[in-house]
């Protein structure tokens, strides 16, 4: 009984650790970007994943994950950076604060009248950040379930119970904060999603590459430390190049 | 045929992005960390580093594209 409650526990806990990685990265990515290609982006994960543990049942551990890692880490991080320098250019001052979302609209546009239907047009960017980030998240927790549980007998129910159980209880935080986070300037999300997709990218690309990481899924802490101060470091020097004044609290959260 | 050209269009769009820079130096610095890792050395440092020196690269390279008629000034 008592190895029972410590199992589900733990991978209840080591669960919603990888649940709570993927849920920012779909917040993030929804918030800023629009929620209908990330959902379906997240949704069409969650099939790829039922598919592959279906296919593969307890073999899915033979999946290679270090690759899986390298290549979904890699694309992360230079997309995010990407968004990163932008976010920076814009609050420094030498880029308009909205031309992403002019030119997001502008493609947006552009696919409906191409492809003769609005509803049907998909931001393939939050559709495939969204997909990367639930599909690789979803992989760690099949093999939490499956080594968590393979120790013990009846294990592997256990801990698909407790993953279960950290799904829901995700889910129903990722509803709690969508509304208060809706509410953020559009620049200071787009800053925090370069800062966060750039986070995860260095994490997971690292650890494909063969590195452990000290503190392990607390290293991220320590990296998003990291860039946000440098970041904000950036920000301040390039302002000062430009001749423009330091950002007061109040125009820091409407331009960082 | 357009699919194809979309396809190819969105995934250089998604790596290459503004700079290509960016996309070399991830898998330079990645290559980097498994060298060093497969040695056995401590390797965890080098991405961070890397990722560092990239942001501020792309940066200084995004300042020369940036001519003094694009630049936002605050309203007085």
């Amino acid at each position: 009984m008592t190895r029972s409650v410590f199992l589900f526990l733990s991978a209840f806990l080591a669960c919603g650790v990888e649940m709570v990685e993927a849920l920012t990265i779909v917040l993030a990515v929804g918030v800023t970007r629009g929620w209908r290609s990330t959902l379906i982006g997240a949704g069409a994960a969650t099939l790829a994943l039922a598919a592959l543990i279906g296919a593969l049942g307890p073999a899915i551990s033979s999946v290679p994950i270090d690759t899986l890692r390298l290549v979904v880490g890699a694309l992360l991080l230079v997309f995010g950076l990407q968004w990163l320098r932008k976010a920076i250019l814009r609050a420094s001052g030498y880029k308009p604060l909205h031309d992403e979302a002019a030119a997001f609209e502008k493609e947006r546009a552009e696919a409906g009248q191409a492809e003769g239907g609005g509803p049907w047009t998909l931001d393939w960017y939050s559709f495939t950040v969204s997909f990367k980030g639930v599909f690789l998240e979803g992989v760690e927790v099949a093999f939490i379930v499956i080594t968590f549980g393979a120790a013990q007998h009846n294990g592997v129910a256990t801990a698909a119970t407790a993953a279960a159980a950290a799904l829901v209880v995700v889910l129903g935080a990722g509803l709690v904060v969508r509304a208060p986070l809706s509410r953020v300037p559009e620049n200071t999300l787009k800053f925090a999603v370069g800062l966060l997709l750039s986070t995860f990218g260095t994490f997971w690309s690292a650890e494909g590459a063969g590195v452990s990481w000290p503190g392990e899924d607390g290293a991220l802490l320590g990296i998003l430390g990291l860039l946000l101060i440098t970041s904000l470091l950036a920000v301040r020097v390039l302002r000062h190049e430009h001749g423009l004044p330091r950002l007061s609290p109040a125009r820091r959260a409407g331009e960082a | 045929m357009r699919f194809l050209g979309a396809f190819v269009r969105f995934w250089y769009d998604f790596i290459i992005g503004d700079d290509w820079v960016i996309a070399v130096g991830v898998v330079a610095a990645l290559a980097l960390t498994a060298l060093v890792a497969d040695r056995g050395l401590t390797a965890w440092w080098v991405m961070p580093v890397a990722v560092i020196g990239l942001l501020a690269g792309s940066l200084r390279r995004g300042l020369r594209g940036s001519s003094p008629e694009r630049v936002e000034r605050p309203e007085p």
